[in-house]
Order: structure tokens, then C-alpha cells, then sequence
């Protein structure tokens, strides 16, 4: 997948957490990517982020630390 | 073959069941019981003394025009219809003397001196009431003469040899059924069904006493209102309306009872038969989802199954530029196991997956899952429901705590207020908008929310109340809006919030939603819709009594369908709308076993029953229960499948009927995702579109083949049975064994109920579920164990599955996709009563005399700004791809909307279609398109491409002796 694309996913569940009330929306938003991004696109994700993350909303940034790492292919 | 099925009493009682308080009679000497209400007739039928009738039928009201059903009633003079006449307590009723008889004989022979006398080569011989009601009021002779010379209605010519003027020719006009005039008793039953069952009010009775005519008010059936639902064609007592099939082939000897293969309804059938050829299906009158009623497609559009496209022999190939090869099961399952498990060894085991059909059984369903989870070792498995109501799946599980829509379909009988979101009953799931439409025509108020005027925004004897005829993708402002008006206005029920729901949530909610940015003035400027019509219809929904929401994919295939859907729920928690008859949240499912296939484990973070993988205790179950370790971790959506396929890292797909590649948005995406795989096995009825790209080609078998189960949209899980056997050698689940074998496991069902048992034995809400009880109920709705032997009507009657409703905060988020002054329109798609999903099915019946073509609905003023006239070749484009149709002027779309339907391949809507998708799910975002509309002179170079490609690729070589 593009990192246009995954950026772009991230980002719009960024969007949904970021109305929401509380203050743990970084965990909400890593809890979804938990249970809903299968470990390729995690790895992908990590890759992006680890290449500074262009493009990618500060709640989806700061989600990063609590995203699960997948374990190498 | 199966044995007969005799399905549980099928008796006509004349007139409909009441309920009341007991009331006592006698009838010919026994006593009798029956609810208050109830006619004489029907008392008796239950007594087992069944009075002669012909007009009256119990699933219309009576009407009292034939005058068979005369009785005798002690103290009364005279001798009343007894259909007509209500019972009260003590009556004393004799259903038989000399002088009834003779009143009968006398109404007999008056009906048969102008009745053609061909019994012996009537089409409904051996299925005639006429016939029938002659032997029962032992008529032997007709002194009025049935003479030509006199004025009748069914000789042609009179003894000079002019022609009758009273007699007019057959109208074979519908594909399905004729209408011969020459035939009718006028008994008022055709016209009552249209009215009452179905509600389209197509026909009438013309004229009167001799001269009165059942009449279509068109040039014939076809040209007519008529929507070929065939209640008039059951209802009718003698040959006059009568399906063709039957004339063609003979009164069918023999019944199985079944379930529509069609849409989420799932209208319980008679399949009709002689030996194993099916001669018509008849809606089963004890379907607790039909009542014994149905559309065009079930009764009518099942001719597919025989179609000579079918593929009835396993094919495969090397690479899909090759035509296909005819090779034996063996041969077939041997390649595709090899395949699938070379990828896996070459690109790791997560590098193959499934695709389970929401055609299919559960049954079926649940053996795809578990071939993913259990012989591929990962959790790459998905439905085509992703493509349509993960949303629901995710909003509804959030809120409510449970992912299924909360009523059964008898509740709307007892709803004040109907609001129908983003979905077309009429069309989509006639069946329930036919009862939808007799609730209206009772008195209950309709809000639509749509972009287009749909038929329930005006037709026969309906209109809505409030029709908020918003912009396509503003669905969460217009929801918000309403919210925002209910708590605002003091009209939310806190004291049903303050018992059921989180109240603290509850507050956040309300200061969230009271801000002015929510209220309709506000919101006016995105979606278009009036502020004052709105307010009006917030006012209803929350002041009107029973408020029952119904919502389709016009909610869900949206960048914000999830939220939608959590702003429906709170809808319905703010009114105090859960929990009891009449209310609810209620998502109509499009195909019908959608529930039952998200049921079923089909996604890829869920094994059955709505159970994330994470769960240790959860995986424990089926880790036992299979034998092998579960993955953890969630598998890949399909278009995760699709990325990672260009990726390089998804190789191998089976998908089981199912046609990504027509029904999945960004057809040039799927294609190169399909293009990329090394292995596609594709297990369906017909070479579809997604076989071009498939190196394995299984045979598949229709509904009328197998044993099974399906899940309507009220979670009603209905049998399927075999009505014959399967065309092509086996039943799908048994080519899902067959592949799991043939890949190392060591599987070994024998019959679908085992199945079943082993869903009952790891699923908690479908634990009392096994083929015995649906045998002995008919059907039963989930959950059903231990605490709902007899499965549940209602969801959240005690409170809240999840404990307390929950608010959740729903802000307006635009979607990417915007117009422009390239693209300027919104288009946005749907579908039509006569074709199905993609049509595969539909298409190949006589359905297409009523749809041959997709066409592109657009506003005449911006036809005309573009100089489209009725009928013009146009050229539909957006980012994505461009495609050609004809256009459609009207004026159910706004002005700035297109509206296609995507039935037909050489259409390929979903060249349109782009890829953003519901942000919660990745379920696609189909109803909001942002296009240019301009003159073409035909079809565009990519759908001759297409074409040019499609039959390349299926090419086919029979198999070397
Ligand atoms: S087929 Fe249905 S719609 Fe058509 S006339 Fe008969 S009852 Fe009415
Ligand atoms: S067409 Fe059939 S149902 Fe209709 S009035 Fe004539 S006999 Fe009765
Ligand atoms: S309403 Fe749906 S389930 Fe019922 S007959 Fe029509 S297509 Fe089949
Ligand atoms: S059946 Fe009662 S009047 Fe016809």
C-alpha cells in the first residue's frame, strides 16, 4: 500500500478519535489499529513512522507508542 | 432425492386470524372458540367444517360478493355470508340444510353458464376453486344454458360466426404469468391482493354486473403498474391468472419448503415440483418473515439455475491469458491445493486467503472461515458484507453491544413513525416494503431521508410526511441535526435515558450536540435540506409514539457509515426507542444471508460470533474444537487483500460466490490486485467477472441444491433445503471440504446439520440452534440457548446487551471526495426491484424484459446545461475511470445528483466508484461520486477493452477424452 493511502486511512480514524471526549484518544485510536490492521500494514505503518511520519495527523503520531510492533515475517 | 416435506397446515381459513377475547358458539352442533373478530367462517374452518367459498381468502379481508358461503343463524332471518359476518357469544350456526344447498347450486350455475368448459385442458386442472366449489355443492347440471347464442364472455364468436364483443384475447404480456379474461369469476380476489398484500394498487375492477372486468388500467400487464409480485396470480381462484410455467408444465405434485436465495428478507418458499423439475415457487403462508407473501424475484426469477452459462464442470489453467481446461474434481482440487500451498511455502503463510459469500450458507460460510483459520493457519478472511455493512457491524456493536438489528419484521405493525434512511424497501426488499406500506396506509407517519424521491416518497395511497432531501455524504449532519433539535427542543425521554444508558456519557453527548454548529440552520449549507422540514421531522420522530428507524447501505457505504450509524442509535436512545415492539434500529440487509455471514466468522478480526481473535478464552474454544493453534493477530480486509496483492505479498485467493471484481468499488484497483495473484480459485454459479482472472474454476450449486440455513436481517435463521440434486455433482460445503482435504485436513461432514452443530457447540447465541429445531419451529431468530429456547424477537428488552446504552459523540467530517469544476455532479448508486446485486442471477431470467440496461438518472436542468436528451449515449467520468451508458431524465434526483444502479457488467459503474471508504471499517464509500457528465457517442474504450479482455478469457476447452 502507498504511504499516500495509509496516511490517509490513519488520518481519517484520527478524525473520528479527535471528536471524541476524553483525553485518551491516542490509545483509542492505537487500539483500533490494533484490532483492525492486520500485521503488514502495522509493519507499514511503522515503516512510515519511522521515516518521520510525513503527512500523518499528531494524534496518529502520538498513537504510535502504543500500536503493537508486529513480530517479523 | 429428499423425501416429500409436508409442509405444517397449509389450510385456507377464509378470512384472517383476529385476536380479541374468547368468544362461544355452536356450529353444526360443536362448540367453538374464537377471539372476538373473527368470522363465522373462519370459526368453523378451525372446527374442521369448511364452508364453501370463493371470494374469501385468509389473507385478504373479506369482501362478500359470491354469496357460496351462506349459513343459517338461529334468530336471525335470512341467510348471511359467513365470511362477512363476525361471530358473537351463543350463536348457533348450521352450515349445511337442503335450502344452502340450493342457494349454492344456484350461485354455482350461474358462474358456470359463463364459464368456458375445457376443465380437461385447463391449465389449472386439479388447482381450481371453481372446480373445486362444483364438486363440493354437488352441481350435476347448468339449465341455464351455457349457449354461444347468448351473451357470454368466452366464445370467441357468436353461432353467426361474428366475433363476441365481450370477449377479449389473453394478455401474455408479462413473461411470468397470463391473464385470461375469458376465465374470471370477478371475484375481487386479484384486486384485493394488489391493494392489501402488495399495495401497488395496479388493478381494478372496470364496469358493472355483467360488464365488470378486472382491469390493469394500461395497454396490458406489462405496460402497467403492475411489479410482477404474482400475489394476484396466488390469489386468483381459477385459471385466469395463472403462471406460465404451470401451463407450460402441469400442477406441481409435490412441495418443499425453502428460503429465498434473493435478498435479506428471506421469504420462506414452497418450491412446487414434479419429479425434480421445480414448476414454481409459492411464498410459504407460515414464513414468519413473508407471511406468505414475495416478490418478483423469489416467486419468478429462478430460472438462472438451469441457465446454459452455468458451468457444471471444474476448469483450471496455468495463467489466465490461457482458455480454460475442463478437468475432473480430482484433478481440479489437486491443482488448486498445490497452488495455494506452494504460495504459502514460497511467500509465507499469511500470503493466502478467502472470500465467503453472503449468498452462501452459514453453513458454507462457516467452513470458508475455518479452511482460512484452521488449514491456512492465518485470518485472511472477509465477506462481501465488508462492501456493505461492516458499518453497521462496528456502529451498532458500539453503542448497543451487539452487531444485529433489533426487531423482528411483524414490529412495524405496530410503529407510529417510520423513518426510512438511505434505503428503498419498495425496491430493495419488497417484500418488507409491502408491509411497510400497509402500516402507512393504517396511519403511521414516514420520514425519508434521501437523496432521491424514492417510491415510498409518493406512490399509490402512501406519501411521506417528511422527505429530507439531503446532498449525498451529509448523512451525519442531517442525523446530528435531528439530535440536535430533539435535545434542544426538551423533547429526549431522560427518564428512559437515566434507567437504560450511561448517563454521563449522555451529558457529554448533549452539550456535544446542543451547540448551534449541529442545528439545521446551520447544517443547511452542507446538506441542502430545509431547516424548517426538519425541525418538523425531529418534532414527529420524537413526539409521534413507536419510532422505528430503517436504514440500507444509503447509510453505510459512506466515508462516515460507521458514525452514521452510531448517530442512528442515538436517535433511537434519545426517544426511548429500544427495547420493545413497534421500535428499533433495524439495517435491511441487501443479500440475503449477510447477517448470517457476519454471524459466522467471516471477518477477519472475529471468529463467530462477534469474538475478537485477541481473545485467548475465545480461541481456546475453536482451538479445541479444530485441533490447531489460531492466530492472534487480525487477518486482511479485502481491500487490504487487494494493496497487498500489488504489493507482492497476498498470492492466493479462494473466493466463494462472490464477484469482487464487479460488485467492489475501483474496478481498475481490484483488477490489478486479481492480476497480481498467482492462484484465484473462484467457486460460483457462472464464469463471472472475476473469473477472468481466476486460474481454478469450481462449480457451484444454487440455493435449490443444497441443505442449509440463511440469516434474514431480523437475525431469523430460516432453512434451506434441497430441492434437487446438485447440478454439478456436489453442494458448495462439500467443494470446501473437498478443498480443505485435498490441502491436509481431515475433515468429514456428511450432512450440513453437523455443521450447525459444531456453530451451536462454539457460538453461545446460536447454542439452542440445531436442524431439529428448526424443524419442529420453522425458524428461530439469535440468540437462542439456554435463556431463549425459543430464540429472540426483540434486542434490549431488559436493557442494553452491553450493559448501558451508549452515546457516542458524531461529528460531520466531509468526505474527501468533493466536487469540483472538473467534477461537478455527486453520483450516487442503488438498485432496482427486478435485478439483484450484480445481476448475475437476474440477468440470466426473464426479469431483464423490465430492466435490460443500467441507466444514468439525471435532473432534465442539468441535462439540458449539457445537452443530454432521454435516451443520449453519455459519458460518465470521475477521478477514477469514465464508462458509457444512456441517460434517464428525471426528476427523483436534485438537481447536482446523478443516481446509477450497478446490474450489468458492460456498465462497470464501479470504474467510477473511487477507492475512499468508511474510515472504521474500509467499507467503500459507493453512494458519494464526484463526476462530470458530457454526449458519448457509445461505449467507452475501456468497456471495449473490457469486453475485448472478458472474452479472451473465457475461452473454454473441453476436456480430452
Ligand atoms: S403481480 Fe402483484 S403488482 Fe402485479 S397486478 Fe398482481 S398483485 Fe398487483
Ligand atoms: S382474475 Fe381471478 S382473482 Fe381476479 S377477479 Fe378474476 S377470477 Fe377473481
Ligand atoms: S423480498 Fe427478498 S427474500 Fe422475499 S422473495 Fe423478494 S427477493 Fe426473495
Ligand atoms: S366467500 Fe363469502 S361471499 Fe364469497
Amino acid at each position: 500500500m502507498s504511504p499516500e493511502k495509509l496516511t490517509m486511512m490513519a488520518n481519517q480514524i484520527a478524525t473520528f478519535f479527535k471528536t471524541q471526549p476524553g483525553a485518551d484518544g491516542a490509545e483509542r485510536l492505537a487500539a483500533h489499529l490494533n484490532d483492525f490492521w492486520e500485521p503488514r500494514m502495522r509493519a507499514q505503518f511503522f515503516a512510515h513512522v519511522d521515516a518521520g511520519g510525513a503527512g500523518l495527523d499528531p494524534l496518529v503520531l502520538e498513537a504510535a507508542q502504543f500500536v503493537r510492533r508486529p513480530a517479523e515475517a | 432425492m429428499k423425501d416429500f416435506i409436508i409442509p405444517w397446515d397449509d389450510k385456507d381459513m377464509g378470512t384472517p386470524a383476529k385476536s380479541g377475547k374468547p368468544v362461544h358458539l355452536t356450529i353444526d352442533g360443536a362448540k367453538v372458540t374464537v377471539p372476538e373478530g373473527t368470522s363465522v367462517m373462519r370459526a368453523a374452518a378451525e372446527a374442521g367444517l369448511d364452508i364453501p367459498k370463493l371470494c374469501a381468502s385468509d389473507n385478504l379481508e373479506a369482501f362478500g360478493s359470491c354469496r357460496l358461503c351462506v349459513v343459517e343463524i338461529e334468530g336471525r332471518r335470512g341467510t348471511p355470508a359467513s365470511c362477512t359476518t363476525p361471530v358473537h357469544e351463543g350463536m348457533v350456526v348450521r352450515t349445511q340444510s337442503e335450502k344452502l344447498q340450493r342457494m349454492r347450486k344456484g350461485v354455482m350455475e350461474l358462474y358456470i353458464s359463463d364459464h368456458p368448459l375445457d376443465c380437461l385442458t385447463c391449465a389449472a386442472n386439479g388447482d381450481c376453486e371453481l372446480q373445486d366449489m362444483a364438486g363440493v355443492v354437488g352441481l350435476r347440471e347448468v339449465r341455464y344454458d351455457a349457449a354461444p347464442e347468448k351473451a357470454n364472455h368466452f366464445a370467441t364468436r357468436d353461432t353467426s360466426g361474428q366475433p363476441n364483443p365481450e370477449w377479449l384475447p389473453k394478455d401474455d404480456s408479462n413473461p411470468y404469468f397470463t391473464y385470461d379474461p375469458s376465465k374470471c369469476i370477478v371475484c375481487n380476489r386479484c384486486v384485493r391482493a394488489c391493494e392489501e398484500v402488495q399495495g401497488t394498487f395496479a388493478l381494478t375492477i372496470e364496469g358493472r354486473g355483467f360488464d365488470s372486468r378486472v382491469s390493469v388500467g394500461a395497454e396490458n400487464f406489462l405496460e402497467s403498474d403492475c411489479v410482477s409480485c404474482g400475489a394476484c396470480v396466488q390469489a386468483c381462484p381459477t385459471a385466469t391468472l395463472q403462471e406460465k410455467s404451470v401451463i407450460e408444465m402441469g400442477v406441481p405434485q409435490r412441495s418443499v419448503v425453502t428460503t429465498c436465495a434473493y435478498c435479506g428478507v428471506g421469504c420462506s418458499f414452497k418450491a412446487e415440483l414434479n419429479g425434480d423439475q421445480l414448476v414454481r415457487m409459492v411464498p410459504w403462508k407460515h414464513g414468519k418473515a413473508n407471511r406468505g407473501h414475495s416478490c418478483v424475484k423469489g416467486r419468478f426469477a429462478y430460472g438462472y439455475a438451469d441457465h446454459p452459462d452455468r458451468i457444471l464442470k471444474p476448469m483450471i489453467r496455468e495463467r489466465i491469458d490461457e482458455p480454460w481446461q475442463e478437468v475432473s474434481w480430482e484433478e481440479a482440487l489437486g491443482f488448486a491445493a498445490k497452488k495455494m500451498r506452494g504460495i504459502q511455502e514460497a511467500y509465507g503463510q499469511k500470503s493466502i486467503g478467502v472470500i465467503t459469500s453472503s449468498r452462501c450458507t452459514n453453513e458454507e460460510t462457516y467452513l470458508v472461515q475455518k479452511l482460512a483459520r484452521a488449514v491456512f493457519g492465518n485470518n485472511n478472511t472477509d465477506t462481501c458484507a465488508r462492501v456493505c455493512h461492516s458499518p453497521t457491524g462496528y456502529g451498532l456493536g458500539q453503542t448497543f453491544g451487539t452487531s444485529a438489528g433489533t426487531q423482528d419484521f411483524d414490529s412495524v405493525e405496530k410503529t407510529d413513525v417510520i423513518v426510512v434512511i438511505g434505503a428503498n424497501p419498495t425496491d430493495a426488499h419488497p417484500v418488507f416494503g409491502s408491509r411497510m406500506k400497509k402500516r402507512l396506509r393504517e396511519g403511521a407517519k414516514l420520514i425519508v431521508i434521501d437523496p432521491r424521491k424514492i417510491d415510498l416518497v409518493k406512490s399509490a395511497h402512501i406519501a411521506a410526511d417528511h422527505h429530507l432531501q439531503l446532498r449525498p455524504g451529509t448523512n451525519v449532519a442531517v442525523v446530528s441535526a435531528l439530535a440536535h433539535v430533539i435535545v434542544t427542543e426538551g423533547l429526549a425521554d431522560e427518564a428512559y435515558i437515566r434507567e437504560r444508558c450511561d448517563w454521563d456519557e449522555y451529558l457529554s453527548y448533549a452539550e456535544f450536540i446542543s451547540d448551534e454548529r449541529h442545528s439545521p440552520e446551520a447544517t443547511f449549507v452542507l446538506t441542502g435540506v430545509d431547516p424548517d422540514v426538519l425541525r418538523a421531522a425531529a418534532r414527529t420522530f420524537a413526539t409521534g409514539g413507536n419510532g422505528a428507524i430503517y436504514y440500507g447501505l444509503g447509510v453505510t457505504e459512506h466515508s462516515q457509515g460507521s458514525t452514521t450509524v452510531m448517530g442512528i442509535a442515538n436517535l433511537a436512545m434519545l426517544t426511548g426507542n429500544v427495547g420493545r415492539e413497534g421500535v428499533g434500529v433495524n439495517p435491511l440487509r441487501g443479500q440475503n444471508n449477510v447477517q448470517g455471514s457476519c454471524d459466522m466468522g467471516s471477518f477477519p478480526h472475529e471468529l463467530p460470533g462477534y469474538r475478537h481473535v485477541k481473545g485467548a478464552e475465545v480461541r481456546e474454544v475453536f482451538q479445541k474444537a479444530w485441533g490447531v493453534e489460531i492466530d492472534p493477530e487480525p487477518g486482511l480486509r479485502i481491500p487490504n487483500m487487494l494493496d497487498a496483492a500489488v504489493d507482492g505479498t497476498f498470492k492466493g485467493l479462494y473466493c466463494q460466490g462472490e464477484d469482487i471484481l464487479q460488485s467492489d468499488p475501483d474496478t481498475k484497483h481490484v483488477s490489478a490486485g486479481l492480476a497480481a495473484m498467482e492462484c484465484v480459485i473462484v467457486h460460483d454459479l457462472f464464469l463471472n467477472e472475476t473469473a477472468n482472472y481466476a486460474h481454478v474454476f469450481l462449480p457451484g450449486s444454487t440455493f435449490l441444491e443444497k441443505d442449509g440455513t440463511f440469516t434474514n436481517a431480523e437475525r431469523r435463521i430460516n432453512r434451506v433445503r434441497e430441492v434437487m440434486a446438485p447440478k454439478a455433482g456436489y453442494a458448495d460445503w462439500e467443494v470446501t471440504q473437498l478443498l480443505a482435504n485435498a490441502m491436509g485436513a481431515n475433515w468429514h461432514y456428511t450432512h450440513p446439520a453437523q455443521i450447525m452443530e459444531e456453530i451451536a457447540l462454539t457460538t453461545p447465541s446460536f447454542a439452542g440452534v440445531s436442524y431439529d429445531v428448526l424443524e419442529e419451529k420453522g425458524s428461530v431468530q439469535w440468540p437462542c440457548n439456554e435463556a431463549h429456547p425459543d430464540g429472540t424477537p426483540l434486542m434490549h428488552v431488559d436493557g442494553f446487551v452491553r450493559g448501558k446504552g451508549r452515546f457516542i459523540v458524531t461529528e460531520y467530517v466531509a468526505t474527501e471526495e468533493k466536487t469540483g469544476p472538473r467534477f461537478p455532479l455527486l453520483l450516487t448508486t442503488g438498485r432496482i426491484l427486478s435485478q439483484y446485486n450484480v445481476g448475475a442471477q437476474t440477468r440470466r431470467t426473464e426479469n431483464s424484459t423490465w430492466h435490460q440496461e443500467d441507466v444514468l438518472e439525471i435532473h432534465p436542468h442539468d441535462a439540458e446545461v449539457r445537452g443530454v436528451k432521454e435516451g443520449d449515449w453519455v459519458r460518465l467520468a470521475s477521478r477514477s475511470g469514465e464508462t458509457s451508458l444512456r441517460a434517464k431524465l428525471s426528476e427523483r434526483v436534485s438537481p447536482g445528483v446523478v443516481y446509477t444502479t450497478f446490474h450489468h457488467p458492460d456498465t462497470q459503474a464501479n470504474v467510477i466508484t473511487t477507492d475512499f471508504s468508511d474510515w472504521a471499517t474500509n467499507c467503500p464509500e459507493y453512494k458519494v461520486t464526484a463526476v462530470q457528465v458530457g454526449l458519448s457517442n457509445g461505449p467507452s474504450d475501456w468497456q471495449e477493452r473490457y469486453a475485448a479482455q472478458a472474452e479472451q478469457s473465457r475461452r473454454i476447452l473441453p476436456a480430452a477424452e
